[in-house]
């Protein structure tokens, strides 16, 4: 493993520093470059067969990845543990920006088109069990998404997973997994259990914005996390923070969904007669 | 509903979701002075605003990608979807004036000081929008046909 990933910064101590390290944290950050090679692999081959792969989603998932990447690093990890701000920063990129671009790099339509063909029906069958479906269904995906955010920062788990370096871990990874789920139930081109219908994709991604502005305020107007080290006013940065960063990850969200509801009305339009009329007007 | 109208709600989609922005960001971000509830606890206040924020957030990107459908079937119509914008901004100023502030009274744009002139800055504020989107209407029709972004002829 190269130094800089087992490399421990002397940073000065803090109550919660211990949490900050552990050997699933740097796990993780080793399975998202494995993940990242395995992206690039899968596009190197892709193209050399002849079949397709789009530019934007070949800039998407590296994008996503490198924001994820980027957070799990040290130097930001133990920054996000000892600065409520820089732990902000941090989980908007693990679970709110990454994600996005990771959804829109379309990975599990990449894999299945590289992996053998018993393999890629197997992961199929996966996606379509019971439990993924009930997973991946736009509310549960919000309530997971929303949810996991304010059962961590209103009640005494933000606190508590400052000295657990278990916890520590579940929640990073309930982050970047809850993220992933709600960026494809809202905008995903993947193959996945069930397609979302674009009413619904709308509605949920109505709630989750609403949701989350609120959460953020709630935040800043009462002062949360509650029971850790930092003051209010690191508090209401964090908040402001979240607010801003939410939005802009939620405008991408809305811009590709709408993207693709509007890509797919081109298609239908392309074979309509009111699009041969508009041609034969112009 | 033809072109020109649609046009003109695609662009009046988007002026409603530009001024509920400004009016929350400066009016309750920015300057705090009030909630778009504020009737009920600070809690009740800061979820009225999230509900706003979600419904400008994605009137403005709907109202976007409505243009966009619109000009991929060459029915763009540009001079009526710059009317319909400036009728919604001045429409959504008017009717949180009039309807939001004053018969539901759901909130009012300050607390502590003497209503009238804030009253009057914004709903004439919103007039005068509303006058402007009203003026480039007329003309659009004045002009119908003559300005389709797509299908240009000369206007007699």
């Amino acid at each position: 493993m190269p130094s800089h990933l087992t490399h421990h910064p002397s940073e000065p101590p803090h109550p919660g520093a211990a949490g900050a390290h552990s050997a699933g944290m740097d796990g993780l950050l080793v399975l998202a470059v494995v993940v990242l090679a395995l992206y690039f692999i899968g596009v190197v081959r892709r193209l050399r067969s002849g079949a397709a792969w789009s530019a934007f989603r070949s800039a998407s998932f590296p994008f996503g990845m490198g924001l994820v990447l980027a957070a799990l690093a040290p130097p930001l990890a133990t920054l996000g543990h000892t600065d409520l701000r820089m732990h902000m920063v941090q989980h908007l990129m693990l679970g709110m920006l990454g994600p996005v671009g990771i959804v829109l790099g379309a990975p599990v339509t990449l894999a299945l088109s590289q992996l053998p063909a018993p393999t890629a029906r197997r992961v199929v069958r996966v996606l379509h069990s019971r439990p993924a479906r009930l997973v991946a269904h736009p509310v549960t995906a919000l309530a997971l998404n929303i949810g996991g955010m304010a059962g961590l920062y209103l009640t005494p788990l933000f606190a508590r997973m400052l000295h657990d370096p278990a916890l520590h871990l579940a929640v990073h990874v309930h982050f970047l997994a809850a993220g992933c789920v709600f960026s494809w139930a809202i905008a995903g081109t993947d193959p996945g259990p069930a397609r979302p219908r674009d009413s619904q994709r709308i509605a949920v991604l109505f709630g989750a914005i609403a949701a989350h502005a609120t959460l953020a305020k709630a935040m800043f107007a009462y002062g949360f996390p509650r029971g850790t080290p930092f003051d209010i006013e690191a508090m209401q940065d964090a908040a402001k923070i979240m607010y801003y960063g939410g939005d802009l990850s939620e405008l991408l969200l809305a811009i590709a969904l709408f993207a693709s509801l509007h890509a797919k009305r081109g298609q239908r339009v392309a074979k309509s007669p009111v699009r041969v009329a508009a041609i034969g007007r112009a | 509903m033809d072109a020109e109208k649609r046009s003109a709600w695609m662009g009046a989609l988007i002026g409603i979701g530009m001024m509920a922005a400004v009016d929350e960001i400066v009016f309750h971000q920015v300057l705090g002075w009030h909630h778009f509830y504020d009737r009920s606890t600070l809690a009740v206040g800061l979820l009225f605003d999230g509900l706003l924020h979600a419904s400008e957030l994605i009137a403005i990107v709907a109202g976007f990608f409505g243009l966009l459908a619109l000009r991929k079937r060459g029915e763009l119509d540009l001079a009526w979807a710059w009317a319909g914008f400036f009728l919604g901004l001045g429409g959504f100023q008017v009717l949180d004036g009039v309807v939001i502030h004053k018969v539901l009274r759901l909130h009012q744009i300050r607390y502590g000081v003497p209503l009238l002139p804030y009253d009057l800055a914004w709903n004439l504020a919103g007039l005068v929008l509303m006058g402007v989107g009203l003026a480039l209407l007329m003309r659009a029709r004045k002009q119908r046909g003559g300005g389709r972004a797509f299908a240009p002829h000369p206007s007699s």
